[in-house]
């Protein structure tokens, strides 16, 4: 079977209605703004290490738009604009990529989960999340999200074959960026398409132009629509690519070219849906600034938000491993809050 | 307490009866696994559970224990309270990623906002002659991974009140589950819904010549030595640990302090294993009491020998506990 990847924005389609359009490129804009500002963060010291995922916007914001406010986002490492799309605060997000405890805990009601470090991991936890929600009786759906090099690994066989078999209502994204870290899809598998693999656990599958929003958008929501009535969970295949390293410590220029990095620019999904907004006059250079000038102020007020954050206590490190500290936690809780080693108070 | 009327159960009776408590007292536990719906599980821990509960309660799973975990963390993510079954627990192994980087650190990677009530139950241990890896003691693992508890009963009356613990608590419990126990064990159980204490040891039996600790399958063997050793007039106290992680240090520790000389005894691998971390314990804690090196009888640092004919060797007996008794009393 031939698959063909979706795509409405290389056409000239515009298949959206202009609010939702709108509100796409604002989050996608606002995710990018976001990736820059922490990698300039990352080079002043202060955020740690961190995944850019710039490049990768329309495949995350597309997905995180078209759920539910009830629905459930489990992300990998490289999915902040998933995260953010989904609503969850800038400085909260901030706080998690300097590994302050204040970050690690997402804030209560908040539908997602830490992202996950681990690869392909989070793939059967988020069947059963899925699953728990019929149990409960409330119908949200449950979106994961994985790169390429994670559907090598087991996990992403086992939760897909689990998701199939209970009919989980699932939306499992793999946003192929052509590379784990850097391997290339080519050494990674010996298929054309990812979304290939779903035939054969029993879902659809579906592969979509990664780098185009309504491509992205209106796929997730046919699957997020499908998981809701009850039918199952799908496979949604985003072709794309990271412009930025891997992290903040990675250096591309050792496996990949200037060319194809180049030629991968140019399909920049937020320059693509800018451009398809301005020539149906729904944006222009100042509606652009604007934007911008909304973004650094809101940037700015989160990041003070973060910077309030208090000092780790020294304590905190026993803390949450139990409900109830046990025995040895105790003794080095006590001990940390005396600002004494385990060993001199033992 | 009160215990009402009591029957005579062996541990496999036993753990039916817990599942089918709190199957039956709170509608967001689920039994599932391999193997554990229709055929009842390949021990029949899981007999009649489904046809009583329903498949939406008790059903089987693809096979891959892996996903079996990750399951349960969703689950318990979304709200149930998943108690799953590893056939084996030699069986883990594919699942330990699952184990070592997510059931344990939740509650503390999430800054106590997702708590995990997972169970999994997992048969362990040598003695009944089982096929390659069905015999392994991976307690040792677990028991490095901060964030779970690991529970082994010795007995199915301690099995049942510890299983409905483990059920209700807020965190992981690894629920390990002797192999040699299962049929092997039988003891009065009182009926209905009880509960035991996680984070106990209990003292079995008391002496004054030296104390013999361990724990699961592990108990009966000790209390065999102890028996042998009372005939030739050595009173040794006899600690089984139940619960692994949280460690009950004092009772430990006490039990060491009024006897002075100490055996561990486990089926692990020796290096290692849990008893190598009670013996450490014993040396941090009691070192001023002891009046004899702590020794340890153990499993060999070797895979457990799938060989019927000296599968006896490996796996501690009471012989080789008596051995070590001798030694320690005559330091």
């Amino acid at each position: 079977m031939k698959l063909k990847p979706v795509a409405y924005l290389e056409r000239g389609e515009f298949p959206l209605e202009e609010g939702e359009a709108l509100r796409l490129y604002r989050a996608m804009r606002r995710a990018r703004f976001f990736d820059e500002k922490a990698v300039t963060l990352q080079r002043q010291g202060r955020l740690g290490v961190y995944p850019p995922f710039m490049g990768q916007e329309a495949a995350q914001v597309g997905v995180a738009l078209a759920l539910g406010e009830g629905d459930f986002v489990v992300p990998s490492y490289r999915e902040s604009a998933l995260l953010l799309a989904k609503g969850l605060p800038i400085h909260v997000l901030l706080l998690y990529w300097r590994a302050h405890p204040a970050g690690w805990g997402f804030p209560q009601g908040f539908r997602g989960v830490n992202p996950y470090i681990p690869i392909a991991t989070q793939i059967p936890q988020a069947v059963g999340l899925a699953l728990a929600g019929r149990y409960r009786g409330e119908d949200w759906v449950v979106a994961v999200s994985i790169g390429d090099g994670g559907t090598s690994e087991g996990d992403f066989h086992e939760g897909l074959n689990f998701a199939a078999v209970f009919s989980a209502p699932v939306v499992f994204l793999v946003q192929n960026n052509g590379y784990a870290i850097s391997v290339p899809r080519s050494r990674q598998m010996r298929v054309d398409y990812i979304a290939r693999r779903a035939e054969g656990y029993g879902m659809p599958g579906v592969v979509v132009d990664g780098n185009d929003a309504f491509a992205v958008y209106l796929e997730a929501k046919k699957a997020v629509e499908r998981a809701r009535r009850g039918e199952g969970p799908t496979l949604l295949e985003a072709l794309t690519y990271r412009l930025a390293p891997h992290t903040t410590s990675d250096d591309p220029s050792r496996y990949r070219t200037r060319e194809e990095e180049e030629a991968w620019r140019k399909k920049d999904p937020i320059l693509r849906l800018r451009k398809a907004l301005e020539e149906r006059g729904l944006w222009d250079e100042e509606r652009e600034r604007g934007l911008l000038e909304e973004l650094e102020e809101e940037f700015q007020r989160e990041l003070a938000l973060a910077d309030q954050a208090p000092e780790p206590r020294p304590e905190e490190i026993v803390e949450h491993v139990y409900k109830e500290m046990g025995p040895d936690q105790r003794r080095a809780h006590e001990a940390l809050r005396r600002g004494l080693h385990v060993e001199e108070a033992w | 307490m009160v215990r009402e009327r009591t029957r005579v159960l062996n541990l496999v009776q036993a753990i039916n009866e817990a599942l089918d408590l709190a199957l039956a007292r709170d509608e967001r536990v689920l039994v599932f696994g391999e193997d554990v719906g229709r055929l009842g599980g390949v021990f029949r821990v899981t007999e009649g559970l489904q046809a009583k509960h329903g498949e939406s309660r008790v059903f089987d799973t693809p096979l891959a224990e892996s996903g079996i975990l990750g399951l349960a963390i969703g689950l318990a993510m979304g709200g149930m309270r998943p108690v799953a079954e590893i056939q084996f627990a030699g069986f883990l192994y594919p699942a330990l990623d699952q184990i070592l980087s997510h059931l344990g650190r939740w509650r503390h990677r999430s800054r106590g906002r997702v708590g995990l009530p997972v169970v999994v139950r997992a048969p362990y241990g040598g003695g009944v002659h089982t096929p390659e890896q069905h015999a392994d003691s991976p307690e040792a693992f677990l028991c490095h991974t901060p964030g779970v508890k690991v529970v082994i009963p010795a007995s199915p009356e301690r099995a049942k009140g510890l299983l409905l613990s483990a059920i209700e608590d807020e965190d992981p419990v690894f629920f390990l589950e002797a192999i040699k126990l299962y049929r092997g064990a039988r003891a009065e159980v009182p009926e209905g819904y009880y509960t035991l204490p996680l984070g106990k040891a209990r003292v079995v039996r008391e002496g004054k010549a030296a104390t013999l600790i361990g724990y699961g399958g592990m108990v009966e063997v000790m209390l065999e030595a102890a028996e042998v050793a009372q005939r030739e007039g050595v009173e040794v106290t006899v600690v089984d640990l139940e619960t692994l992680v949280p460690l009950d240090e004092d009772t430990l520790l006490e039990a060491v302090r009024a006897t002075g000389r100490a055996i561990v005894v486990y089926e692990a691998m020796r290096t290692g294993g849990f008893g190598a971390e009670i013996a450490a314990r014993i040396a941090e804690g009691a070192i001023d009491h002891l009046q004899a090196p702590v020794l340890r009888v153990a499993g060999y640092d070797a895979p457990y020998p799938p060989f019927s004919a000296i599968e006896h060797l490996y796996r501690p007996n009471a012989r080789r506990v008596l051995a070590a008794l001798r030694k320690v009393l005559t330091y």
